[in-house]
């Protein structure tokens, strides 16, 4: 019985992102894991001390790629605090309308890049097509496709163009019809379940004491999200369900990102009938009070996104601390991957949903 | 093969004849002009070969990855253009280096360029692999990948759209187109 | 294939039956009389500086008597001018949906604090970030190894007498 080191990694197809996954094997079963990351670290921390408020928000899109709106809005929400900074109300509820289109984009992705891992490629090219559609209501918003720049301190860039209505109403009518079609590509798939059922499971204690957040907290059985539970932006009066699955394994946290699609759809529908008129920014002071720190958690589609600021009396932070959920996540990928086969490490890793580029910082 | 000696052919050694009458036929063949005339038939050939099926490698770096991703996606459909994403680096043509690179990477990403087999081009994808890019003052980030790769293509961009992605594509056949690489007896 | 689920009443803030960031912080104070200042509370909050000797306890007393189980964030701050770091905690309390940031003030020279692995298993590699960037040493973490930082780097790059800039 010999047992051996395996580098699944740097360059794997099943990384999503740039790491490397070390597992001890012995024969196909997986006995040890120990992540190694740290490939993608440009010490984010450290050069957002030298630049000014604003110009940290395109930095702040940068940190995961994948829900880039959610971390420069994290980052607004914080800044806001520490500069004690009102949002208007309209601006409040056209966050919260991009948020949301931002999470369906990013699940959309994860789906895609769960269908890679998985081998099926036809599961890459349906999330993908929809995904162009919300890309393309985010660049008549704001301009871009990926990195949005669109928050700021104080409220958002700019107001919505003049068709937003009619193209977010058109856009979401075809993609509720369209969600029913994923799920019949991979529910109905015997070798998906085959894959995916009973593999990678995270109790719920060990998901709380490990510090497992977002979806994959929520595909533990653990009723917890940041929107209802300590509410930002216009998630207040909105009426949403969270969407908690009990079974623990790959294929709970899979259900519980296309619950939440439905869920995103319906808030956006809310959100654009209830939104009321006015400006969409005010002016934020230059400068931070010397002394004062503060923090702002939201919920990223990945988990707790949590940004933590100290103010010196100019115009540049002195210390800000990013809290990235897959950081945590992927440290404990060594309990959900412990007594499985080599085989199921692309699924138990795909239905994590990692983006290494919050986690390198 | 010195055409001068041949009188004194019937007086070598075995090994002095080997040695003299090596490539024997490719230097007729250059004399002769059959070279060119091969040449002006296969190189076109071997280069429309080459350029209309660019391996690129699995290899996603940061976000200009995803732009790569929605660059195979069905609206933009980079498969049609004979880019098929392999795994290996042995089995690629192109890598594709899309976002920073940083003290831990560059070893592993020296070996993967050492890895691959020529012809082989190097596509640096974005701001952060031409130039280091946002991350300019970084103690972590090496500024451009052209300081330790060699690089053929630039597409410039944070992130590049996937149509700029494919543009730089193009480029990079115009490129192989020039250099004709498919010319026979050489390496 | 949709799955319904329920709503729960409670919207914001505080949980049913849940204590408060005001009550949480009286019971701190009457269990750690001296080496736990209380700086501000709120229904969901609780700011608080602790001694360094007393981490350890504060701790245990949220983990195990006030029902906090989910550590968010450790990070560490250099205050160069001052000649001094801090280590700070970010705890949540998913029952009382309350979140406290414990801040543990260490002397430049030997940073050195406890560590709250042990409780809670989410701290690891965050304290091991706080290491690999500050150089804090977190006693009794099972393994305190750089994490982010290339192998076979001596210096640690988030301390302010670090000159950030092009280095590779």
């Amino acid at each position: 019985m010999s047992e051996m080191w395996l580098n699944m990694g740097p360059q794997h197809p099943m990384t999503h992102g740039l790491w490397n996954l070390r597992v001890k094997i012995d024969g196909e079963t997986i006995t040890e894991a120990e992540p190694v990351v740290g490939y993608l670290h440009r010490g984010w921390e450290k050069l957002t001390e030298t630049r000014t408020f604003p110009q940290i928000i395109p930095m702040a899109d940068r940190l995961c790629y994948g829900a880039s709106l959610s971390w420069s809005h994290c980052y607004c929400l914080t800044a806001e605090k520490l500069l004690d900074v009102e949002v208007p109300e309209r601006a409040k509820y056209i966050r919260t309308i991009v948020l949301e289109a931002q999470r369906i984009g990013s699940h959309l992705m994860w789906l895609a890049a769960l269908g890679t891992d998985l081998g099926s490629y036809t599961v890459f090219l349906y999330p993908m097509r929809e995904r162009e559609l919300f890309l393309d209501l985010m660049q008549d918003l704001c301009g871009a496709r990926l990195t949005y720049n669109y928050p700021r301190i104080g409220g958002v860039r700019n107001d919505v163009p003049a068709n937003f209505e009619r193209d977010f109403t058109r856009v979401l009518n075809h993609f509720e019809k369209k969600i029913p079609d994923y799920e019949a590509l991979c529910d109905e798939s015997t070798v998906f379940h085959m894959r995916m059922d009973d593999v990678g499971k995270l109790t719920a204690e060990q998901a709380i004491n490990l510090g497992v957040t977002g979806p994959n907290l929520r595909g533990s059985g653990v009723d917890y999200d940041i929107r209802r539970d300590d509410p930002y932006d216009a998630y207040s009066q909105i009426d949403f369900n969270v969407c908690v699955q009990k079974s623990c394994d790959a294929y709970a946290r899979y259900r519980v990102r296309m619950d939440e699609l439905y869920e995103s759809v319906n808030i956006i529908r809310q959100a654009i009938k209830d939104m009321p008129k006015g400006p969409v920014r005010v002016k934020p002071p230059r400068n931070a009070v010397k002394g004062k720190s503060d923090w702002a958690h939201t919920e990223d589609p990945r988990g707790e996104a949590f940004m933590y600021i100290i103010g010196n009396g100019d115009d540049h932070p002195y210390r800000l601390k990013v809290r990235s959920p897959i950081f945590v996540t992927v440290s404990a990928a060594a309990w959900m991957l412990k007594g499985y086969k080599v085989a199921d490490v692309p699924a138990i890793m795909g239905s994590v949903d990692m983006c290494l580029g919050e986690t390198d910082r | 093969m010195d055409l001068r000696l041949a009188p004194n052919a019937i007086a070598m050694t075995s090994k002095e004849f080997i040695a003299w009458s090596t490539d024997v036929m490719a230097e007729l063949m250059r004399a002769t002009g059959v070279k060119k005339a091969i040449d002006k038939i296969s190189a076109p050939i071997w280069s429309w070969a080459l350029r209309n099926a660019n391996y690129p490698l699995h290899f996603g770096v940061a976000c200009c990855a995803l732009e790569m991703a929605a660059a195979s996606a069905p609206r933009f459909d980079a498969e049609r253009l004979g880019m098929i994403y392999r795994s290996s680096p042995r089995q690629t043509d192109v890598l594709l280096v899309n976002g920073w690179v940083t003290a831990k990477l560059r070893p592993d990403l020296r070996r993967l360029y050492e890895q691959m087999a020529e012809p082989r081009w190097v596509v640096a994808m974005g701001e952060c692999a031409i130039s280091g890019g946002p991350w300019y003052d970084s103690y972590n980030t090496v500024q451009g990948v052209d300081t330790f790769i060699p690089v053929d293509v630039y597409i410039p961009g944070c992130p590049p759209r996937p149509e700029a992605m494919i543009d730089g594509f193009m480029k990079l056949h115009k490129k192989i187109h020039k250099e004709m690489r498919g010319t026979f007896l050489e390496d | 294939m949709r799955t319904e689920v329920g709503k729960v009443e409670q919207r914001q803030g505080l949980a049913a039956g849940g204590k408060s960031g005001e009550t949480i912080a009286k019971s701190m104070l009457e269990k750690f009389p001296n080496g736990v200042k209380v700086t501000s509370t709120a229904a969901n909050r609780v700011n608080a500086t602790v001694d360094r000797g007393l981490l350890y306890k504060v701790a245990e007393f949220l983990k195990n008597e006030m029902d906090f189980e989910h550590v968010t964030s450790v990070s560490g701050v250099d205050w160069y001018p001052e000649n001094r770091m801090q280590a700070v905690f970010h705890i949540t309390s998913y029952a009382n949906r309350v979140t406290a940031e414990i801040i543990v003030d260490l002397p430049r020279d030997s940073p050195e604090v406890d560590s709250v692995t042990p409780l809670w298993g989410g701290a690891n590699w965050n304290e091991r970030e706080t290491y690999d960037m500050f150089g804090i040493i977190f006693k009794g973490h099972p393994r305190l190894e750089r994490i982010l930082t290339a192998p076979g780097s001596d210096y640690f790059p988030y301390r302010k007498d670090f000159a950030g800039g092009r280095r590779v």
